[in-house]
């Protein structure tokens, strides 16, 4: 009983910094619709910015005093984030602000790297508060009790602003209606700022708060993310008490998990999620989402053709000069284009789901990751040939995506996109910590292909045969009745089933279809390396290939798969630098600023501009 | 003259407020029937009953005998019904022509395959359809920058995709110019005549109406108020009450239903 009540005090305790960050998220999403994916970061600032305060502020009063102030700066950061990085996309499509918050993410990553330098930060003791109070016999940090304390009273600071003052009558009035509130004459920019800097702050706060506990390191911003998704969804996305209550939930659970199932606390979260997604669907305290049911954000997607003559003799060409590649390429070139190749056929199966279907998932590393892996199994543990694994890894894929669809599409917008993005975890957290099966961190080894395959060029050809090929049949899809349907199911859902097709038949099937050839590129990607470790699953994978969709041009057919080849180039040349992701996270920026439409989009719309392009007999 | 649709004792209740209220009726082969009546009288959830969308807290409704109230939208589309929206519904991101051939896609069973080119498929009777409502000359154009007026003739078209033997069109003429209203009305009712389709609509604009409509039933706070030609309508003193006056309009107003 003591050391349960002792558990319980730890998990509220650890609950205070997870519900600052999760509520700053919770709150500029509901006012901006912006899922800021930089939120992590923010975080991460805070601790760092709070450690530089607390070195050089002595006392007590200097270590709240640098909470605070890490929070003020933070909070300044947001402004600047939102006035320079976010305002500018707006009005870009839906979404579309994601991929720059995960620019902003990249660039504080390397700066901060740049001024606090690489070593972790061992965060200093608050003062005072050094020892431990028992309690019932358990020693509990006394840190701990002060956090547990101090957390219900921010909290009820917040819900004051929220529900008693005149800026929080705006803040729920335009979670609700964004434009009557603008119609209205409030200043949109203006409140849109102040909250930004708010959930900033808010998150800066609790990576400053948490500086006793954990102290300060570059891995901090990734690791913070997907628990405060989890409970920003279990708590209902704009809803305080739920963020509260959720962040409470997670904690205590974890601390319970690491006693009683060491083996599974990171699954223990998700599945925590997904049940309570299943049951209440715009999670604890949360409401249908309606953003995003006004049809497309942004311009009309245009009606798509089959590739002309011209357009096909210019692809064969390319295709013809890729396949004389190994005559005059160095084989570091055929590994890097097959790399390319293989990233390509990955952003194209997304680019199905996103773009014709309209479904965003956050999670599509699941299929590649997860067909990577079921090769890597049937080879390590069934010693099945390389052909048969090659085969069986996308229909596995494949396979699970249609049961993760048939999961996830009771749900819509933001819900449906989290819910996929917590199977890819759940997922994630399967192989890392089943170890003894998946060989964890420590990954799968030796997955070679057989041998008539075994030389670069003949792999590169395999490669090039199999993703050219996998590209060309979703290319052809998009073109097919089942392509149409399923991009009627997004303009219309309405009319589509009152003519009859059953849209989320088609949905569920795209699902699955995406899902296996995400597994085949997983499965080329596998046996192109030898080698598959977990991180082929992470989060991180799955918004590579989010970010050259959309960098690419989510309305436009060729978009995943031009935005794939830009990109995955671009990398390996900047990868050579050691900031490199500061470099990256800019060029992110700059390319969401000054073509919102993506690569392909801005070239089309430059052409037809030009006249190069004819946009259409009549207009 | 055969009844295409029965409706006996409809009624929906959204918790206290009864909506529509024991609506019993029938429509014949070839009829023009009109459903009219002020803001919140209950026309639109009386649609959205029959197509489908809503279940009836009680009452039952029948297509040529056959009872379809408990079908899906979907389902009761392949029995046969075809509808218009109040606001139209397109898919914005392809062509005129390709709207139309979607609908064929699904009403010949060809949503699920891979292989062949959608827009090759069904494309001869998709133009036919479209010169129809006189939109043959617009088939080839994005539909996301045509005129509202096209728009529903579009929509038109698409309704009469899988020769409905009943249309249900929502307030067709909403959001028209006035010319549009009377020249759309004109062709539904040269389709009623040429195909024997019969149709049910709701419609505030009162030419159109009476100009137009075989039958007329007045629908007032979730009530069949009255029901008889034009000129019986327009005489009646019950409905001459519900639309310039009297005790019940305002009342009226407090309805959920626009």
């Amino acid at each position: 009983m003591e050391f349960f009540v002792a558990q319980l005090l730890t998990g509220l305790a650890n609950a205070s910094s997870l519900f600052l960050v999760a509520c700053g998220l919770s709150l500029i999403f509901g006012v901006t619709r912006i899922v800021n994916f930089a939120h992590g970061s923010l975080y991460m600032l805070g601790a760092y910015v709070g450690y530089s305060f607390m070195q050089t502020l002595p006392g007590a009063v200097g270590f709240w005093g640098a909470i605070l102030l890490a929070g003020v700066v933070v909070g300044i950061i947001g402004v600047l984030i939102e006035v320079l990085v976010l305002r500018p996309v707006y009005r870009a499509p839906e979404l579309f602000q994601l991929v720059a918050t995960f620019g902003v993410i990249l660039v504080i990553q390397d700066l901060t790297l740049i001024i606090w330098g690489p070593e972790d930060l061992l965060g200093p003791r608050a003062p005072g508060l050094r020892g431990v109070y028992r309690i019932m016999g358990e020693p509990i940090p006394k840190y701990d009790i002060v956090l547990l304390a101090i957390t219900p009273f921010i909290a009820l600071a917040l819900w004051y602003l929220i529900t008693q003052t005149r800026v929080g009558v705006l803040v729920r009035a335009a979670t609700q209606d964004r434009e009557m509130v603008g119609a209205l004459g409030v200043n949109q920019a203006v409140l849109f700022t102040g909250v930004f800097a708010l959930g900033s702050a808010l998150a800066g706060l609790g990576g400053a708060l948490q500086l006793p506990k954990g102290g300060a390191d570059l891995l901090m911003d990734f690791h913070i993310l997907a628990p405060v998704f989890v409970v920003v969804v279990i708590g209902g996305m704009g809803s305080l008490p739920g963020a509260y209550l959720a962040a409470v939930i997670i904690s205590v659970l974890n601390v319970f998990g690491v006693t009683y199932l060491p083996q599974s606390t990171l699954v223990l979260m998700f599945v925590v999620m997904v049940v309570v997604l299943m049951i209440r669907p715009y999670g604890l305290f949360g409401r249908e989402e309606v953003a995003g049911e006004h049809g497309q954000v942004g311009e009309p997607e245009l009606p798509i053709k089959p590739a002309s003559t011209n357009v096909r003799l210019i692809v064969m060409v390319g295709l013809a000069l890729l396949a004389l590649l190994p005559l005059f390429g160095s084989s570091f070139a055929m590994v890097l284009t097959t790399d390319i190749l293989i990233f390509c056929l990955f952003a194209a199966s997304l680019h199905f789901l996103l773009g014709l279907g309209g479904l965003v998932s956050f999670g599509h590393a699941a299929y590649y990751g997860g067909g990577a892996y079921i090769a890597a199994l049937l080879v390590t543990h069934a010693n099945s040939p390389m052909e048969l694994a090659f085969i069986l890894a996308p229909l596995g894929a494949g396979l699970a995506a249609l049961a993760i669809g048939w999961v996830c599409l009771r749900l819509t917008g933001v819900y449906f996109a989290m819910l996929t993005l917590a199977f890819a975890q759940l997922l994630w957290s399967l192989v890392f910590q089943w170890g003894s099966v998946t060989g964890g961190d420590d990954g799968l080894v030796n997955i070679w292909p057989s041998d008539w395959l075994n030389s670069t060029t003949a792999f590169f050809y395999f490669a090039l045969i199999f993703s050219v090929g996998g590209i060309l049949v979703l290319r052809h899809v998009a073109h097919s009745p089942f392509g149409y349907a399923l991009r009627a199911a997004r303009d219309s859902k309405r009319q589509a089933e009152s003519t009859g097709i059953n849209t989320q038949r088609v949905q569920l099937l795209a699902f699955g279809f995406a899902g296996l050839m995400g597994g085949l590129a997983g499965a080329l990607f596998v046996f192109s390396k030898g080698s598959v470790f977990p991180n082929e699953l992470e989060i991180a994978r799955s918004f590579d290939a989010l970010i050259v969709v959309f960098l690419g041009g989510v309305k436009t057919l060729a978009g995943g798969v031009a935005g794939a080849a830009f990109f995955k180039g671009v990398e390996d040349l900047l990868t050579r630098f050691e900031y490199w992701r500061l470099v990256m996270g800019l060029l992110i920026i700059f390319v969401v600023i000054v073509a919102p439409q993506g690569i392909v989009g801005s070239i089309r719309k430059a052409a037809i501009r030009m006249n190069v392009l004819k946009q259409g007999k009549h207009s | 003259m055969s009844v295409v649709l029965e409706t006996k004792g409809l009624t929906k209740a959204f918790g206290g407020l009864v909506a529509v209220d024991d609506v019993s009726f029938q429509l014949q082969k070839g009829e023009l029937l009109a459903l009219i009546g002020p803001n919140g009288a209950g026309k639109s959830t009386c649609f959205n009953m029959l197509m489908g969308q809503l279940p009836p807290t009680s009452g039952e409704v029948f297509l040529g005998g056959e009872r379809i109230n408990g079908l899906s939208p979907r389902q009761i589309w392949r029995k046969g019904v075809g509808r218009t929206f109040q606001i139209t519904s397109t898919y914005s991101s392809m062509t005129v022509i390709e709207n139309v051939q979607m609908a064929l896609l699904s009403h010949n069973g060809d949503v699920f395959k891979f292989l062949p080119f959608a827009h090759k498929m069904y494309r001869e009777k998709a133009m036919e359809l479209l010169d129809m409502v006189g939109m043959a000359a617009q088939a080839d154009r994005h539909c996301a920058v045509l005129a509202y007026g096209d728009l529903k003739r579009m929509e038109l078209s698409i309704a009469l995709a899988h020769d409905p033997q009943l249309l249900l069109m929502d307030e067709p003429t909403a959001g028209m110019a006035p010319k549009e209203r009377v020249a759309l009305m004109e062709l539904t009712a040269k389709i009623v005549e040429d195909r024997g389709v019969s149709v049910l609509f709701t419609e505030h604009d009162m030419d159109v109406v009476f100009a137009h409509s075989h039958r007329i039933m007045v629908l007032n706070r979730g009530k069949l108020i009255a029901e008889g030609n034009a000129t019986e309508i327009r005489n009646s003193p019950l409905v001459q009450e519900v639309y310039l006056g009297g005790g019940t309009l305002f009342d009226a107003e407090e309805g959920a239903d626009a």
